[in-house]
């Protein structure tokens, strides 16, 4: 399946960086094998803008999309991946929309000259994506004008994710706060670095103010922290804040075996459940050369799609709610609850049911969940029926959201929106049919798409996935393949119980998998996966060793709040909380 | 004397019962919300849930009453006061039956009405202003600018009524309304009055200067213990007072058949209640320049046209 993109997308306006006419291969790149074969360069820090502005821009290669950046220390790492592999190396993962083909180019960087140039002019959204590598890596990158630390608080020592980092508490010595410290800690919040971009001594118009929202706010979806200069109602500029949700899964990931982590990935979109246990045991699967059972693979689609309707639910009455209509939060909540009951009756486990194993998933389907899930398909629809009519078509809920928080399909390429907040600008680029995974392709579900890219689009487009979801599911009830649920494969955890006990050459590698964890091959693997809220990405790198490497997790949520200052200029506060709301997203996501 | 005692003991009581009446009705909403919203509401503290306003009334009392250092502490504490006193002294003119009501008798009893709901705004105002915190102050600016023009429709709706009655006395509006309520030939002064009444009560969807959503709690945010609890007793009290005026003038007052007056004009007043708790369990909230502009651009031509309509059609002889 392909994409077509609207002929309007034209090269963004470049703040510092004029558009090269013919941006040209600037050095034959050096290819690198993979796992998962995605095409991986090297290049060189020198090249590296011209690289990427031919990767952007050239006709022929149109990776418009810059859906990650990231870094990874190899300093302790024994199989090097390429000759050109250094100390550090630099990731940026772009991907094509019109045909979902992804490229990864690589940046070697040594010890002593950590820095590399901003790909700000290029990809807007490299900004926050370089601040976090400079937050984690302590990479410097020339020309960006804010490097500023984004996850971790501007006082912390030292860069979290290089692997000369403590891991645990327990490996430093005790943490004592001192009063004195206490209070420089407040003054730093007060003071926050933040306001300085905002706050222009020139500008002392007495009619401006500067107002704090969050990180505790009741709209604020979590700790998430807004500073917003107002004139009157109306919004000058925006400042997000985010890190107060910040739990370090990336570097925990480093330190669990292979299959402990998966409850972890749990976490990250807690309300979304096994949707973040997906990409991370496909990738792993990978790595391992698992083929999952296609029993294992239609129960993980199954389930997931109950996630994505558990998701789009908690969004939608949230939003409602944001708008000042009190009521539907409580009626999705109730239809939420019977989704969980499903999750609950398949799972044993209501929000975070860590139910996908490598190889396949912990268990078998329980008697008699067809009967429960044809329940709920029969229930949902007539609710969806009464919320398009309750909210969607009342007059107060269209004033507040047509046409705000608005952003062109060029706009949310450039700033990395994927998922819905995408589709909602009439880019049908939905992952589960232009790159099928799991098995997707066995199903016919359509991408409900929308041409405004405003509040009231992304609203209805979530309504309209709930339906689809539901059809998907509906085949997955019909079609649903008899079988094992868990791959044989040596490395899958954990084995089938039934073989371990009655075959020694099961019990042998059960045994080392379940003591010391499973050794998966060295390689590295790229999983991507159509999450609740837009793509969300793996990318795993194995030293041959029972732990992870690297486990770095890419998230739509992080991605999707760098747009809200673009759309929030000249809106009202009102329309702050409405465009926040509408872009749906969870700060553990954001913050990991 | 004896006049004097009596008329004293019917003003305490009808102004306990407002009180009583008010906070009775952070129950009630709560229940008709639950009962709308598919839950149950508090049900638990004696029998379904009645003795919660008692509990909530303990809890509220005894909670820290917390003043910020950085707030103007004399404006601050006149805030609630100013809100709960206007509130409760504009029902003074409400007749709540044949000879019931403090003073119902009235001649300028609609104004006076009028100039209670006016002042209450100073409670909103400075409220948001005294606390000195920003969250307070755009709650207060907003309850200046949407009261300021929602009051010169509501002004401006009910002098219809006065026109067909020739007088502000509110007995003499009810005992008008025997044969034909007045919501018939008033209609489009109804429908601004009630709906500035609404606004008057800050009630959703004109809940703008709470707008908890955006501003936390809008102009109360710093308010705690029982100044809070002024507020939100002044919000009920301002309920009920806008239901009653609403019946008194459009709806007949107590006037009703088989039914003793007081039964109906409890049971009008309860209708109305209910539609407000209804429409803050159904609509969402406009976003506040789209409920000036509702104001100004739509309710007060439409006021404006009746009151010229009423006058035509007076002028010409027809009733």
């Amino acid at each position: 399946m392909s994409v077509t993109l609207p002929d309007a997308i034209a090269p963004p306006a470049l703040k510092s960086c004029p558009p090269a006419a013919q941006p040209a291969q600037p050095v034959p790149p050096s290819p690198q094998a993979t796992t998962d074969a995605i095409e991986t360069i090297w290049c060189d820090a020198d090249h590296l803008i011209r690289q990427m502005q031919y990767l952007k821009t050239d006709q022929a290669q149109n990776y418009r999309l810059l859906l990650d950046i990231t870094a990874i220390d190899e300093r302790q790492r024994t199989h090097r991946p390429h000759p050109n592999c250094a100390d550090f190396t630099l990731l940026y993962h772009v991907l094509r929309p019109t045909d979902g083909k992804q490229l990864r180019v690589k940046i070697p960087l040594t010890q002593d000259a950590l820095i590399a140039p901003t790909l700000c002019a290029v990809f807007p959204n490299a900004n926050w994506y370089e601040r976090e590598i400079w937050d984690m890596f302590g990479i410097r990158f020339a020309g960006h004008d804010n490097l500023r630390r984004i996850l971790m608080p501007e006082s912390w020592q030292g860069h979290p994710l290089r692997k000369d980092h403590y891991s645990r508490a327990t490996e430093r010595g005790p943490f004592v706060m001192q009063a004195a410290t206490e209070q420089a800690e407040q003054y730093a919040l007060r003071d926050s670095p933040a306001l300085a971009g905002m706050i222009d001594d020139a500008d002392d118009d007495p009619e401006t103010m500067i107002i704090n929202l969050g990180p505790n706010h009741p709209s604020l979806h979590g700790v998430l922290r807004l500073v917003v200069k107002l004139r009157g109602e109306e919004i000058i500029d925006v400042v997000p804040e985010i890190g107060f949700h910040h739990r370090g899964a990336e570097k925990i990931g480093e330190r669990q075996s292979w299959h402990s982590f998966i409850p972890y990935t749990d976490r990250i979109d807690y309300v979304a459940g096994v949707m973040n246990n997906f990409p991370y045991v496909m990738g792993v699967e990978q790595l391992a050369g698992i083929t999952v059972p296609a029993r294992a693979q239609m129960i993980r689609i199954m389930l997931a799609e109950i996630f994505r309707i558990i998701s789009h639910l908690v969004f939608f009455g949230t939003m409602v709610q944001d708008v000042g209509q009190l009521s539907p939060v409580f009626y999705v909540f109730t239809d939420r609850e019977r989704a969980l009951e499903l999750i609950e009756m398949i799972c044993g486990f209501r929000m975070h049911p860590s139910f996908f194993r490598i190889g396949g998933v912990a268990a078998d389907l329980p008697q008699g969940w067809d009967g429960k899930v044809r329940e709920f398909l029969a229930y949902l629809p007539k609710r969806l029926d009464e919320y398009q009519s309750m909210v969607m078509r009342n007059r107060i809920f269209k004033a507040r959201t047509i046409g705000i928080g608005e952003y062109s399909a060029a706009e949310a390429l450039d700033w990395g929106v994927t998922g819905p907040g995408l589709r909602a600008t009439g880019i049908a680029f939905d992952y589960r049919k232009i790159h099928p995974y799991s098995g997707y392709d066995q199903l016919a579900f359509d991408i409900p798409i929308a041409q405004r890219g405003d509040c009231y689009n992304r609203v209805q487009l979530r309504l309209d996935e709930m339906r689809e979801s539901l059809r998907i599911i509906s085949q997955c009830l019909e079609q649903m393949p008899p079988g094992p649920v868990k791959s044989n494969h040596p490395l899958a955890m954990p084995m089938p119980r039934e073989a371990v006990l009655h075959d020694i050459d099961t019990l042998i590698p059960h045994f080392l998998n379940a003591t010391w964890g499973a050794v998966i091959p060295p390689g590295e693997v790229s999983t991507t996966i159509e999450a609740t809220k837009g793509l969300n990405t793996y990318h795993l790198v194995s030293d041959g060793t029972t732990q992870p490497y690297r486990v770095r997790i890419r998230t739509p949520s992080f991605a999707h709040l760098q747009i809200i200052p673009a759309i929030s200029r000249g809106a009202y506060l009102a329309d702050l909380i409405a465009i926040i709301g509408s872009i749906d997203f969870v700060m553990a996501d954001v913050d990991r | 004397m004896n006049a004097i005692l009596l008329s004293l003991i019917q003003a305490v009581a009808v102004l306990l019962g407002i009180t009583l009446l008010a906070a009775g009705l952070t129950f009630a909403e709560r229940r008709l919300l639950g009962f709308w919203q598919d839950r149950l509401g508090p049900n638990r503290v004696g029998w379904q849930g009645t003795l919660q306003i008692v509990a909530d009334m303990i809890k509220i009392f005894f909670k820290q009453d917390w003043t910020p250092p950085f707030a103007d502490k004399i404006i601050f504490t006149a805030a609630p006061i100013i809100v709960l006193t206007t509130v409760v002294l504009a029902f003074a003119v409400i007749p709540l039956g044949p000879f019931a009501g403090i003073m119902p008798n009235l001649n300028i009893g609609l104004l006076f009405f009028l100039g209670m709901t006016s002042l209450s705004v100073y409670g909103v105002i400075l409220a948001g202003w005294s606390s000195n915190s920003k969250f307070a102050l755009l709650g207060g600016m907003r309850a200046a600018a949407q009261t300021i023009s929602y009051e010169v429709f509501m002004g401006l709706a009910v002098v219809g009524v006065v026109m067909l009655t020739g007088s502000f006395n509110l007995e003499t509006i009810v005992a008008a309304q025997t044969r034909l309520w007045f919501v018939i030939p008033q209609f489009f002064g109804f429908l601004p009055f009630l709906i500035a009444g609404i606004a008057e009560a800050h009630r959703l969807p004109f809940d703008l200067p709470e707008g908890e959503n955006e501003l936390g709690a809008g102009f109360h945010t710093e308010y705690s213990s029982m100044k809070f609890g002024m507020f939100f007793i002044g919000e009920y009290a301002s309920i009920v007072l806008i239901s009653s005026i609403t019946v008194v003038l459009y709806f007949g007052g107590w006037h009703g058949p088989l039914l003793p007056p007081a039964v109906w004009f409890a049971l009008k007043i309860g209708a109305f209640i209910a539609f407000f708790i209804l429409l803050r369990a159904a609509l969402p909230r406009p976003r506040y320049d789209q409920l000036m502009s509702y104001g100004w651009k739509l309710m007060l031509p439409l006021t404006i046209a009746n009151l010229a309509i009423t006058g035509a059609l007076m002028l010409a002889g027809i009733e």
